[in-house]
């Protein structure tokens, strides 16, 4: 045990004095952020990247003048008609396009409106546009039927969904799926490259040690199955503390954060007692009439979470799915004699980890608390990274035995993976110069030689 | 009769294809240097594997002291493999200490005594360098320090003057020479021979699996001498030529020499023959060298 501890120790000590740990713990996350805010930033803010575009519109019918409204996006001019200077060369030099709405066009059946330009419409314009003239001409055959312009505005009115879950003790809580299924990507997402990163440094870290030759004077003092355990507990810890410092980092982002928005925290404080409060059944008076701003509805959801659960939840899901593959990439870098060779053994290991992370994106993600998603969560080579997407939506007063059973069926797999991993490490270590195959590993795990 | 520090009694050990030792036996005694020879492929690495606990054996025991083989015994044992490394990001100084706990040392030992060790090799000033700044012939010191630090009662050296530049082999056979004297038992697995007679008090040799071989060096090279005197002179062999089994100049001398069988009780009337022909330098009963039994045991072995 003493020895274990020794070489965890080692491994732990010289990858965290390393400089492209700190670099990566540091400026990996700011690259992250950097990343996802560059990219809502460029959705957000459309106009600034995308160019705005002036279009000509020819009405010849008339029915449009100063009805298809300009945006800051598309800017709009009108004409009765195209005139003789108006050549086509022309229109290119000063407009982007031109849409040309033919004099008999029929309120009840318009065809014929043409749009023309020098660069492919883009599919957004030609959806914006559809959008307005549909528009357009359904309150101009409303008004035709005698209906006020000021009526027709009225009667449209927008509609938001406001979710709340609900459990078999009554208790309700403001969800949003939005959010949720966001903060169980994110989850997922790390969970994902955690073991993959950290898995082939594992793997990496075996085979050093076996093309240096070291290994052969470690195992005279130790156990081949302490050093594989060493190895893959010290890097354990390193993801640990990877992990830990970017909690800790983005606490003090999120407290500084709210500190220059300044009393937001106070407001915080309040809708996390409203939430509370509607747990436990008592709806504040004038609640359910309460107009929910956009942001308050995000923090009233962000305090219908679990945080601490959430939180356990993905160290131990970390790693155990970490325990579970890091074995098995251990195994392989003893298997080969240089990376080059590792690529026959790495597919049935990444195989499973990029299936259950397409499938989280997809079918889990859409559907966290279906029959499929369940499944995935139960079997241990899915469940790690498959468990993230589900955690958020998952109600722990009622579900609480999925997780446990999640977890424990994870805790057999990631003991079962060490055990076949120790055999085939044992032998593979020991093996110079000869061309492994599937064959000889199951020998290995079969004999012991 | 010495106490024996190793006894290995019977051990075979079968691999995939190959029986790799068949029921091989060892005796070493306490404090002797044993030289364990052999081709290539005959079984010496995994011997010495079994002994480290590498690897277990088939069939068969080894004991230390008269105890059977067990996980803490590895602390007593100092190992140089054949194929050997460091990490070499790691710096000189905590890859000793770290090897030094791996075999029990406290830290702070581990750590005094890779000092006194670097000093006694005039390294001091490398503690701070990591291993891939060194030469090759610095980080073969560094090896050697690492088998040695823990002061183990055995220490095995598995072809320790492979691929070590002339100034640490000589270095090495000192070492040797001064842990032998400290009460330490020394294995020496080699396939060249040269050093054997200048080295080892006790020879084993396997040869495809099997012991061929075993005993005190000189006894060894007793056994299998073939009654030859080998004598230098100067002057005319005359009618002594025709006995002679071979006769000739040695170069760059300006002596002749010539080689005589012999048997029991004939030296004498020999010499007497020679010294009145010619004028005698020297003369010496010449015995096999290891290598020389070495290269026609294997030759046996192939024949049959």
């Amino acid at each position: 045990m003493n020895k274990i501890k020794l070489i965890t120790w080692r491994e732990y000590i010289t990858r965290v004095r390393k400089k492209s740990f700190i670099i990566m713990t540091f400026l990996g996350p700011m690259l992250i952020a950097a990343f996802y805010g560059i990219m809502i930033f460029l959705i957000v803010n459309e106009d600034i990247v995308s160019d705005e575009k002036t279009l000509l519109v020819i009405d010849e019918s008339g029915i449009f003048q100063d009805k298809l409204k300009s945006t800051d996006m598309l800017k709009l001019e009108y004409t009765k008609e195209r005139t003789q200077l108006q050549t086509d060369s022309v229109l290119m030099d000063n407009y982007d396009g031109w849409l040309t709405i033919p004099g008999d066009l029929k309120v009840s059946d318009p065809k014929g409106i043409v749009y023309r330009s020098e660069k492919n419409i883009s599919l957004q314009t030609k959806e914006t546009l559809n959008r307005k003239l549909e528009r357009v001409l359904s309150n101009h055959k409303m008004e035709q039927y005698g209906v006020s312009e000021s009526l027709i505005d009225s009667v449209r009115s927008d509609v938001s969904i406001r979710a709340l879950t609900v459990d078999r003790s009554g208790n309700e809580k403001s969800t949003s799926t939005e959010l949720y299924s966001g903060i169980g990507m994110a989850l997922a997402i790390a969970i994902y490259f955690f073991i993959f990163l950290y898995g082939v440094q594992v793997m990496r870290g075996v085979l050093e040690e076996k093309s240096n030759r070291i290994v052969e004077i470690v195992i005279s003092s130790v156990k081949p199955f302490q050093l594989m355990m060493g190895k893959v507990l010290g890097l354990a810890m390193v993801g640990l503390t990877q992990i830990l410092i970017w909690v800790i980092l983005s606490g003090v982002l999120i407290f500084g954060i709210s500190l220059f928005a300044g009393g937001d925290m106070a407001s915080m404080q309040e809708l996390s007692e409203t939430a509370q409060q509607m747990q436990q059944g008592q709806m504040p008076p004038g609640a359910e009439d309460l107009d929910l701003s956009k942001l308050d509805e995000i923090k009233m959801a962000l305090a219908g979470l679990n945080f601490p659960f959430i939180i356990i939840s993905f160290v131990f899901y970390f790693l155990s799915g970490y325990l579970m593959y890091s074995s098995l990439f251990a195994a392989v870098g003893a298997a080969a004699d240089a990376e080059t060779d590792t690529q026959q053994f790495m597919l049935p290991i990444t195989l499973p980890l990029v299936f259950a992370f397409v499938l989280s994106t997809t079918i889990v993600f859409r559907d966290p608390n279906g029959a499929l998603s369940f499944w995935l969560s139960i079997f241990p080579l899915t469940s790690p990274i498959v468990m993230m997407v589900r955690l958020p939506f998952l109600n722990v007063a009622d579900q609480w035995w999925e997780v446990l059973l999640s977890g424990a069926v994870l805790v057999a797999g990631f003991c079962a993976t060490i055990w076949l991993a120790g055999k085939i490490y044992r032998v593979g270590i020991l093996m110079y110069g000869k061309k492994v195959n599937y064959k000889e590993v199951f020998k290995w795990i079969r004999h012991g030689s | 009769m010495s106490e024996n520090y190793l006894e290995i009694n019977n051990v075979s050990k079968q691999f995939a294809t190959h029986l790799a030792l068949d029921d091989v036996s060892f005796d070493i005694p306490k404090g002797s240097v044993f030289g364990l020879v052999g081709p290539n492929g005959a079984g010496k690495t995994t011997l010495i594997r079994i002994i480290n606990q590498i690897t277990a054996p088939d069939t068969g025991e080894v004991r230390i002291l008269g105890e059977k083989l067990r996980p803490e015994h590895t602390a007593r044992i100092g190992y140089l493999p054949e194929e050997r490394g460091l990490y070499k990001k790691m710096k000189v100084l905590d890859q000793i200490t770290y090897f030094g706990q791996l075999k029990d040392l406290s830290r702070m030992d581990s750590l005094a005594r890779g000092k006194e060790w670097l000093e006694r090799f005039d390294i001091l000033n490398w503690r701070h360098k990591k291993v891939e700044e060194l030469s090759k012939g610095m980080a073969q010191k560094i090896q050697f320090i690492i088998t040695v630090l823990h002061e183990p009662e055995l220490i095995i050296l598995d072809e320790p003057f492979s691929g070590f530049d002339p100034v640490n082999t000589q270095l090495i056979k000192e070492e040797i020479k001064r842990l032998k004297a400290n009460g330490s038992t020394v294995i020496f697995s080699t396939h060249r021979m040269e050093s054997i007679e200048e080295v080892c008090d006790y020879v084993g040799m396997i040869n495809k699996s099997k012991k061929v071989l075993e005993g005190k060096v000189s006894e060894v090279r007793h056994n299998y001498k073939e009654n030859i005197l080998e004598v230098e002179y100067t002057g005319d062999l005359g009618g002594l030529t025709e006995r002679a089994l071979s006769n000739g100049q040695v170069n760059g001398s300006g002596l002749q020499s010539a080689v005589f069988a012999i048997k029991d009780g004939s030296v004498r009337s020999l010499i007497s023959e020679l010294n009145n022909k010619v004028e005698l330098r020297s003369f010496q009963e010449k015995l096999p060298s290891i290598e020389e039994i070495f290269i026609s045991k294997v030759e046996e072995g192939n024949h049959e």
